[in-house]
């Protein structure tokens, strides 16, 4: 089957048997491969991504769904050569190791900032819960994104104030 | 916050890490993310029986499915002789089955197709016709005479794998005797598994032509799976060429050869393109090994005071239906003799039976050294009850039997020599960092209004860095590690290793170690490891060995580098080579500290002027023995509260208070910490790799297999204490392993100390709310 | 993993994807959030020769309160319903419910009306919409029925659907009174199914007494229970400690679970009893703090 995807901006598109997963539709088709998959059974939220905004497992979606969406991917954070904070949280505050998980908590974690820019840390540990790591032990990733919150927020008043 | 990589003077910093920069924008390249031209895929067919004989195995429909470009079968590898496959172990194991099945998802059939799904479907249409044999479960049951014979390939007509074992059984018994005090407990430490979040995977890409095979492969140990395929599948050695690339996670997972790889490379072979084989999370944690898996009893003795005089154990080892383990070749049992800890033992001894059981083979060494955790977990859990029968506190009764800090280095009564260690400082920093009083007091507080809180303590020993060459070879190979550094003109240098990092940091801690020696920031120096053709020879990465190993290569070739760096800096100062002086960052002519070099200037001297008769060039390998193993430790406390209702426990706080000795990157360090204590939170509370009467597995993947979310991992307060090791280049023990080895003991010690009023001294972990809950209901404390 | 190749359709009507599930008969499947569907197709426990996509079905989306009801369409996700600002307060055993689905990741995706198709008796919006008196809407080929929620589950994985009808929306009704409700799950961990699950809705009259109580028990039996003994006990009643043990008792008597990995039989009938206890001492709390602020 044809379709169209919008990924981080680009609008692509591919032919795609029914039952390719979203996942793999962006590692093996679009190249992508910021986007892992760790699991066969929707646990381990590796493979995380944004469709529309909302944060979802893409290896529980098919490629075949997204058609028409748009969908943002780890390599999608990244603006003009700077880091998204929640990228230099994750670098500042060691809150990745062997980097396998870190694309999925990037992306939740985004989301979980666009919704609540100022999350606790109950917040933050309930949000990234469908999101499994194995090295960290979950504590540097909660201090890291505290780390991008008041970035974020702070980039968020002044794109509204040039906005205005 | 992280220092940046400028940062001079690196080492023991907390320097921002140089692999973060491409992980954090998703561009590490794992093994999944390489994709060759005209690449196929490999998937496996697997046995749904534990033991079963094949009676027949069609492939026909399969071959039939378009897309499909090869079958293959046990019987097509048994032509090529490569139907078994050796183990590290000294085992061997089946590649493909031939004749029967040893265990559930064992691998029966490969499929080669154009694309992973094709794969899949063709190995689903492989037909295989099996008569069910009589299932061995229970290890113990596997050693009772009438069990079935499980490996009909040995001579031996027995279950048992070996025996081994250590120290003075008629002395132990003697003084077991002859002590006031004698506790017995069965410890389990259960079947588990490491589940790095990467599967393990490879692509074999041979090449007919050049007669060469390339081989990317999810390993911890590039240079040792090299010579076993050399070994094994004779090809000459400098014909392969091992590519490690980022590796999502090991924790002692990528240490074996798996079947497969070797189905993989046969494939490859067969049909001369590109063929990779990524396992999926079901079949990693039903077939590619597993870790623990012991079944211990321990007699402790101990006079009226607490002081211990005895210790025996008796273990029971379920290595599955192969022995894959992936220990050193003399230690079948690991460095198990660890046993005894950190104290005092006058007398000891151990033994450890292996046995062959229907369950996928192993065990590899996860996040621990061979054995260590089982051996910490044992001791560490014994103490505790023995304090219980003393009625002591379980603090006081370590501070009497630790071995004093000035007995160091310390002979073990099992043989080892400890190089280390402040234990009564380490422990005391613990209960200072928690006010232990004023928790005990709560605890009595809360006692009496019927609530149930509960403090464990865990204050472990580990045996890390294997290892010295007189004593530790896999299949011959000394444990030795490598380290070539390489000084550019412009002072830029390029260190390569022989070990493979996971996650662990080596870019940038091996970086600030060269970097230190050299007068260098981190960001002068490039780590590169994984690559057997640029990489010097070494064993790899697990067992805490990296730093230990590698890391005294890396400081003494550094210091190769910076002896001749010396030379042509007297060269360049116009004076004597025993007048110039290194203040860390730069040479100075002695007595004259304005006139220096540094290191880059010295560096293009090498290539640009030097001294007369001196070969160009800077560099040096320096390819390090370890005249002795590293004895990282630490005191851990987990502050517990048990719901009464539900049987769930609730980690209140736990304190690690570790000692690496030297510490290279404080973050890094911290952050292994907290990994480490994370896995064993798990291993205390929730995983095992179980299985029903049939052999059946009941944890195959994540839904059965727990791990633990952000929401129920405590929040970890790490402390240090630094007693350097005294044979290490820079004082450096490892430390990745530790809160592995030494949390799950805290975790059960903590619960059961919540119970010891009623009399329990023991509960199996995995400590499942329904287990806790059944032992309070058996004394009649449920809510 | 991979599923199995299948056909995919993708209808843009109710009626389209009757005709679909229709002509297919057993060989579909309706594919609504996927997460638990697509799943066991990865690991080849299932393997439908058809989906029948419904995502892109505009009449199942949203959700709206009319008459006496609230009506839930097909497509609303668990996170809809866990964050709504409007619904959470005035059903707040949906939100609470719908938090503690799996996990944030699957809440995104996954739907009320697939997990009630899907009948695992471990699931939680079984056990919510039994203590709400709740019902489905079905469409099939002879039209659309409705079947209230104690009719929907036959046993383990198994409705009273028709192969070609679809659920299209939930009822849950409108409360009268003051409203409280408590949701307890006992999980190994974030993600895991509930080992017990409890889920409470009270509803008080003018008096203060209960008007309508509702007990739903999830993962002690072939399917989500009702606690109808304990419920009955309760109405026309004011909740003191002794009323709440007593309900405590016979919800646990109505549990009927079976003994495995996750706990004995007695533990989980004991958990009922211990999870009623603690749910219903917090919606006495929660009603004593409603009827302060009302007064």
């Amino acid at each position: 089957m044809r379709i169209a995807v919008t990924i981080n901006g680009k609008p692509m598109s591919a032919d795609v048997e029914p039952r390719t997963l979203l996942a793999y539709l962006i590692r093996d088709e679009f190249n992508l491969t910021g986007t892992h998959v760790g699991c066969d059974t929707t646990s381990c939220g590796a493979c995380t991504v944004l469709m529309d905004g909302t944060p979802v497992k893409s290896c529980t979606v098919l490629a075949v769904q997204a058609d028409g969406t748009e969908v943002m991917t780890v390599e999608g954070l990244e603006h003009n050569g700077q880091l998204h904070p929640l990228q230099q949280g994750f670098w500042e505050s060691h809150g990745l190791q062997c980097g396998f998980c870190t694309p999925g908590m990037l992306m939740t974690t985004y989301a979980l900032l666009q919704r609540n820019p100022d999350p606790s840390e109950t917040t933050i540990r309930r949000a990234i819960s469908g999101n499994l790591c194995r090295c960290t032990g979950y504590q540097n990733i909660v201090t890291a994104v505290q780390y991008a919150a008041p970035l974020v927020r702070e980039a968020r008043t002044l794109t509204t104030e040039v906005g205005e | 916050m992280a220092l940046e990589i400028t940062e001079p003077r690196p080492m023991g910093k907390p320097i921002k890490r140089k692999e973060d920069a491409r992980l954090v924008r998703g561009q590490g390249h794992y093994l999944d993310d390489i994709k060759l031209p005209g690449m196929l895929y490999l998937a496996l067919t697997r046995s749904p029986y534990a033991h079963a004989r094949i009676k027949r195995i069609d492939t026909t429909r399969a071959k039939a499915l378009p897309g499909v470009h090869l079958v293959l079968t046990g019987e097509d590898l048994a032509k090529l002789n490569l139907s078994w496959m050796p183990t590290l172990a000294g085992d061997k194991q089946m590649v493909l089955a031939t004749g029967k099945v040893l265990f559930q998802y064992q691998e029966v059939a490969a499929v080669v197709a154009e694309s992973r799904a094709l794969a899949e479907d063709g190995a689903q249409l492989v037909e295989v016709e099996y008569e069910p044999l009589p299932v061995v479960v229970d290890p113990f049951r596997a050693l009772e005479p009438g069990a079935p014979v499980l490996r009909e390939d040995r001579e031996e007509a027995s279950n048992r794998i070996f025996h081994w074992e250590v120290g003075d059984q008629a002395e132990t018994d003697a003084a077991l005797r002859n002590s006031a005090v004698v506790v017995k407990e069965r410890i389990r430490m259960p079947r588990v598994h490491p589940a790095p979040l990467e599967p393990c995977g490879c692509i074999a890409d041979y090449n007919a032509a050049r007669a060469h095979l390339t081989w990317y492969v999810t390993s911890q140990a590039p240079h040792a799976h090299r010579t076993v395929l050399a070994m094994v599948a004779g090809l000459p050695e400098h014909k392969i060429h091992v590519i490690s690339p980022d590796i999502g996670g090991g924790f002692g997972n990528k240490v074996p050869v798996f079947p497969g790889y070797v189905a993989a490379i046969v494939a490859s072979l067969s049909l001369n393109r590109p063929v990779k084989w990524v396992e999926a999370r079901t079949e990693n944690l039903t077939s590619t090994n597993f870790a623990r898996d012991y079944h211990m009893e321990v007699q402790l003795g101990a006079d009226r005071q607490g002081r211990v005089t005895a210790l025996r154990v008796t273990t029971l080892a379920d290595h599955g239906a192969f022995d894959a383990a992936a220990d050193p070749t003399k230690f079948p049992a690991g460095l198990f003799s660890i046993v005894t800890g950190s104290y005092d033992f006058p007398v000891a001894y151990a033994e450890v039976d292996g046995v062959y059981t229907n369950k996928a083979p192993g065990g590899v060494a996860y996040r621990c050294s061979f054995r260590v955790t089982e051996a910490s977990f044992l001791i560490e859990r014994a103490m505790n009850t023995l304090a219980l029968k003393l009625q002591l506190d379980p603090a006081e009764l370590r501070f009497r039997n630790f071995i004093p800090s000035e007995r160091f280095p310390y002979r073990s009564p099992l043989g080892w020599t400890y190089d280390s260690g402040n234990y009564a400082a380490t422990l005391q920093k613990a209960l200072d960092m928690l006010d232990y009083p004023a928790l005990r007091r709560e605890q009595a507080e809360r006692r009496a209004r019927g609530e149930l809180m509960g403090i464990g303590i865990s204050t472990f020993t580990e045996i890390v860095g294997a290892g010295p060459s007189n004593t530790f070879d896999i299949l011959g190979i000394k444990m030795f590690d490598s380290c070539e550094i390489r000084v550019h003109p412009t002072g830029k240098v390029i260190a390569r290793l022989g070990t493979r990092h996971q996650g662990q940091g080596h870019e940038t801690t091996f970086a600030q170690v060269i970097a230190e020696e050299l007068g260098l920031t981190t960001d002068d120096v490039i780590v590169e490891e994984g690559d057997t053709d640029t990489a010097p020879y070494g064993l790899g990465t697990y067992a805490s060995r990296s730093t230990p190993t590698a890391g005294g290569a890396a400081a003494l070739a550094a210091r190769r580098v910076r002896d001749k760096a010396r030379k042509i800096a007297a060269h360049l100062l116009e004076v004597r080579d025993t007048e110039v002086e290194w203040d860390g960052e730069r040479f100075t002519a002695a007595g004259a500290p304005d006139r220096a070099v540094g290191m880059s200037e010295v560096a293009l001297a090498a290539y640009t002027n030097l001294p007369a008769g001196m070969e160009p060039g800077l560099e040096a390998t320096y390819y390090y023995d370890p005249p002795n193993l590293t004895f990282p430790n630490g005191a851990y406390v987990a502050v517990v509260d048990i719901d009464k209702g539900t049987g769930a426990v609730k980690v209140r706080r736990f304190v690690a208070v570790d000692d690496c000795g030297t510490v290279i990157n404080p973050m890094v360090v911290d952050g292994q910490i907290h990994g480490g204590l994370t896995e064993g939170f798990a291993i205390a509370f929730m995983q095992e790799i179980a299985f029903d009467e049939e052999g059946n597995c009941l944890a195959p993947n994540f839904m059965d297999y727990l791990v633990p979310t952000a929401v129920e991992t405590p929040h970890w307060e790490t402390g240090r204490t630094v007693t350097p090791s005294p044979h290490h280049p820079i004082g450096a023990k490892g430390v990745g392993e530790s809160p592995n080895v030494g949390s799950p003991a805290a975790f059960a010690n903590a619960v059961v100390d919540a119970l010891g009023h009623l009399g329990v001294t023991n509960i199996d972990i995995p400590l499942f709310p329904w287990k806790v809950w059944e032992v309070l209901r058996q004394h009649g404390v449920t809510e | 993993m991979f599923p199995n190749a299948f056909e995919y359709v993708a209808p843009a009507s109710l009626e389209e994807a009757v005709q679909a599930l229709v002509r297919y008969g057993d060989d579909a499947k309706v594919l609504a959030g996927g997460q638990s569907l697509l799943p066991i197709m990865k690991l080849r426990v299932a393997a439908p020769a058809v989906l029948v996509d419904i995502n892109r079905i505009p009449e199942l989306a949203g959700f709206r309160e009319d008459g006496q009801e609230l009506w839930v369409g097909a497509l609303t996700r668990h996170a809809t319903l866990e964050w709504d600002q409007d619904l959470v307060p005035r059903y707040p055993l949906l939100g609470e419910t719908a938090g503690s689905i799996a996990d944030p990741l699957v809440r995104n995706r996954g739907t009320i009306a697939g997990s009630l198709a899907h009948a695992d008796p471990a699931a939680d919006w079984g056990a919510a919409l039994l203590a709400l008196r709740g019902a489905v809407t079905v469409r099939g080929s002879r039209g659309d029925r409705r079947i209230a929620i104690d009719d929907l589950f036959l046993d383990v994985l198994t409705t009273n659907l028709e192969p070609d009808e679809i659920i299209t929306g939930v009822h849950v009704p409108r409360p009268t009174g003051h409203v409280a409700a408590a949701s307890l799950k006992l999980e190994r961990k974030v993600g895991d199914f509930a080992v017990v699950g409890v889920a409470l809705h009270v509803e008080t009259g003018a008096s203060g007494a209960i008007a309508q109580a509702g007990i739903g028990l999830a993962a002690v039996g072939p399917t989500s229970l009702r606690a109808r003994e304990a419920e009955t006990l309760l109405v026309g009643q004011q909740l003191t400690p002794g009323l709440i043990r007593e309900a405590a008792d016979l919800a646990a008597k109505a549990a009927d679970p079976a003994s495995d990995q996750r706990g004995s039989a007695d533990y989980k009938r004991d958990i009922v009893r211990v999870f009623v206890e603690r749910g219903l001492g917090a919606v006495r709390d929660r009603l004593t703090g409603i009827r302060a602020e009302s007064a």
